[in-house]
């Protein structure tokens, strides 16, 4: 057989081995990432679901044993309270940053600020919660300073979703409204945030998701009780679900493994739903995209 | 988006006077917008400002005492806790006392680094699978998947690690690396005592699986946008699908993917619960071999906050102030050089999880 490949090169055969490498490479990689994500689901469910008693839902916590309402209305108010404090922040920085900012010169201090933040160790945010707000303050664990460290965690993500999501709204859109003679915040706020909608409310999930699964900076800042929430901001600590995955896995007691099981299937409940609702929205509207445009 | 008629009933004067109302508040508006916008992008510059103000005020005892040291030394001893105190440098603190950073440091880059030696490989594989190895119908619920992982809150991750992925690595992986290790300077690394399933090499592999997702999600969207006919053409050319991606899509994109990584990196640097839970949380020693126990700076404050606090003369919350200091330096550095390479590769994206 005469060889086509000139001596030096690899051969055929050998390519055609090295093509099949990278298949086998590539589906194993990826068997690498879903493999431990299935275990990982799978495993909690199957620690939480054998001790599982609805009640866990209604009833307080008696630390190391009990229910976990006050956790679980304690990270919904916190999710609420993120989604008031950082929502507004972050969706107003993000039309700034989107519609307003050309030619503006402090623009380029924002953006860099919002980079560094978004990359910020959480539990250096927490630290400072807690020297500053807890104690120097002396708000105590209380649910404001954790609003607040939360907020500065996620205000980033909103602001770069928002800004995203602005910069996707064509552009005929913004000439239509121009040329029909609409106002300018008038057509921003009738045409282009609501065309940008899906993308702002997408990121305001997916930052809810973060904020309701973090632990590092609600350690310090919030503090934990065994009571529901109470419409006080400082002074009164509030209950978080990551609280007890984070404390109770390692305790001496059956009862408190049950806790951690059942905190981190609920969690991972909550978040995934939000997770899932996030993509079906980006899956609606680009399908609604596709077709109109 | 329709412009509604005047729908004021009444005479013509008052419908004027309401249209102009209404085309006043109009031109209000976009001020009031642009207003608002001015005032919320004062909440992150001012976040972070008071944030690193704060951390610089708190650790400016220990720098004045420990100085230069601080980064070299290896002992963390709170020292008298009988309120003992000494003066040095001007600051009160409790006899003995004595802090070095070096084995957080050492414990922070080395899991980091083993988390990207492990993740970059996986993602940029991950990456091309979901766009070029599979068909759409199968990707697209996997890339789902991966995309999910980012969003696992990091202590289940880490209950996870320490519970059932940490046993199973010490029980039935390490031994056959450790056993099977000749007895040669380097390789040593990799040989000794695997423990029990809490260092750094489970850190490491926990830290690479929570960062995967971002640098492989983000690739995946690079791959995407790298246009379709310098690869057809490369196919034409005769070269094998390994070849295409090796030599066309990846060179396409590579800055991209490097700013990803970097990404990663910044979030394993500063990733505090899960490598609380299985680092073993040791203090003052860096790990002997690869699977030793170990800790981190951020694991540091989260595990030593509570006890620095009952140092009266505030000098353990100095330290912990300083390592956070260090952390924030480490990472700023970290995030603004990814974010100056993907800029530069291109499109505005949102990026998934927390990076």
């Amino acid at each position: 057989m005469v060889e086509i490949v000139p001596s030096g090169l690899p051969s055929t055969r050998w390519r055609r081995l090295r093509a099949r490498l990278f298949h086998v490479l590539m589906l194993g990689a990826l068997a690498l990432v879903v493999g431990p994500a299935l275990w990982l689901v799978g495993g909690v469910v199957a620690r939480a679901l054998p001790g599982w008693r609805w009640s866990v839902l209604t009833t307080l916590s008696e630390g190391t044993s009990g229910g976990l309402a006050n956790a679980i209305v304690g990270t919904l108010v916190l999710m609420a309270g993120v989604l008031v404090l950082a929502g507004t922040t972050g969706i107003l920085t993000g039309i700034y940053l989107s519609e307003f900012a050309a030619g503006s010169r402090g623009v380029h201090v924002v953006r860099i600020a919002i980079d560094v933040l978004a990359g910020f160790p959480s539990i250096v945010l927490g630290y400072v919660g807690y020297v500053a707000l807890c104690v120097g303050l002396g708000w105590g664990f209380s649910l404001l300073p954790a609003l607040m460290i939360l907020s500065f965690m996620v205000v980033p993500y909103i602001a770069k979703s928002t800004e995203s999501s602005l910069h996707q709204v064509p552009t005929a859109y913004r000439e239509g409204a121009e040329a029909l003679g609409m106002p300018g915040g008038h057509a921003l706020r009738r045409v282009v945030v609501r065309t940008a909608l899906p993308g702002i409310v997408t990121g305001l999930l997916i930052a809810l998701s973060i904020a309701g699964g973090e632990t590092a900076p609600l350690l310090y800042t919030a503090g934990v009780t065994n009571n529901l929430p109470t419409w006080s901001l400082l002074h009164h600590p509030i209950a978080y679900l990551t609280y007890y995955v984070w404390t109770d896995w390692n305790q001496p007691s059956t009862e408190a493994h049950v806790v951690s099981y059942d905190a981190s299937l609920i969690l991972m409940v909550l978040v995934l739903v939000m997770l899932v609702v996030a993509r079906v929205i980006v899956a609606r509207t680009q399908r609604h995209t596709e077709s109109s445009a | 988006m329709t412009l509604r008629a005047p729908s004021t009933p009444g005479g013509a004067r008052r419908d004027e006077s309401s249209r102009r109302a209404r085309r006043a508040w109009a031109r209000r508006e976009e001020a009031v917008w642009r207003l608002g916008g001015r005032v919320a992008t004062l909440v992150p510059v001012g976040a972070l400002v008071f944030v690193l103000a704060v951390l610089a005020v708190k650790a400016w005892p220990a720098i004045r005492v420990s100085g230069w040291g601080y980064l070299t030394g290896s002992s963390w001893l709170p020292g008298s806790t009988y309120g003992g105190v000494e003066k040095v440098h001007g600051v009160t603190i409790p006899v003995g006392a004595h802090y070095g950073a070096w084995p957080l440091v050492a414990g922070t880059l080395q899991t980091s680094a083993i988390a990207l030696v492990f993740a970059v490989p996986v993602s940029i594989l991950t990456a091309f699978a979901l766009t070029e190895g599979l068909p759409g119908r199968i990707a697209r619920p996997l890339g789902f998947v991966v995309e999910v992982v980012a969003g696992i809150p990091s202590v289940i991750i880490g209950l996870w690690g320490v519970l059932v992925l940490g046993p199973f690595l010490a029980h039935d992986v390490y031994p056959l690396i450790a056993t099977h290790v000749p007895n040669v300077p380097v390789l040593k690394y990799l040989g000794g005592s695997v423990g029990y399933g809490e260092g750094l090499l489970t850190s490491g592999l926990v830290l690479g699986l929570m960062i995967v997702p971002i640098i492989a999600s983000t690739t995946r969207d690079l791959f995407l946008q790298v246009p379709a006919l310098p690869q057809e053409g490369a196919r034409a050319l005769g070269m094998t699908d390994a070849e295409v991606a090796r030599r066309v899509t990846l060179p396409w994109v590579r800055s991209g993917v490097i700013g990803a990584a970097v990404l990663g990196l910044g979030r394993a640097l500063g990733e505090t619960i899960a490598v609380a839970m299985v680092s073993g949380s040791v203090l003052g020693v860096v790990s002997p071999n690869l699977y030793g126990t170990m800790t981190t700076i951020a694991a540091t404050i989260v595990s030593q906050l509570d006890s620095a606090a009952t140092d009266g003369t505030g000098f353990a919350v100095a330290n912990l102030a300083e390592a956070g200091l260090l952390l924030a330096a480490i990472s700023i550095a970290v995030n603004l050089a990814a974010r100056a390479i993907v800029r530069r590769s291109g499109a505005l994206r949102a990026p998934v999880g927390r990076a």
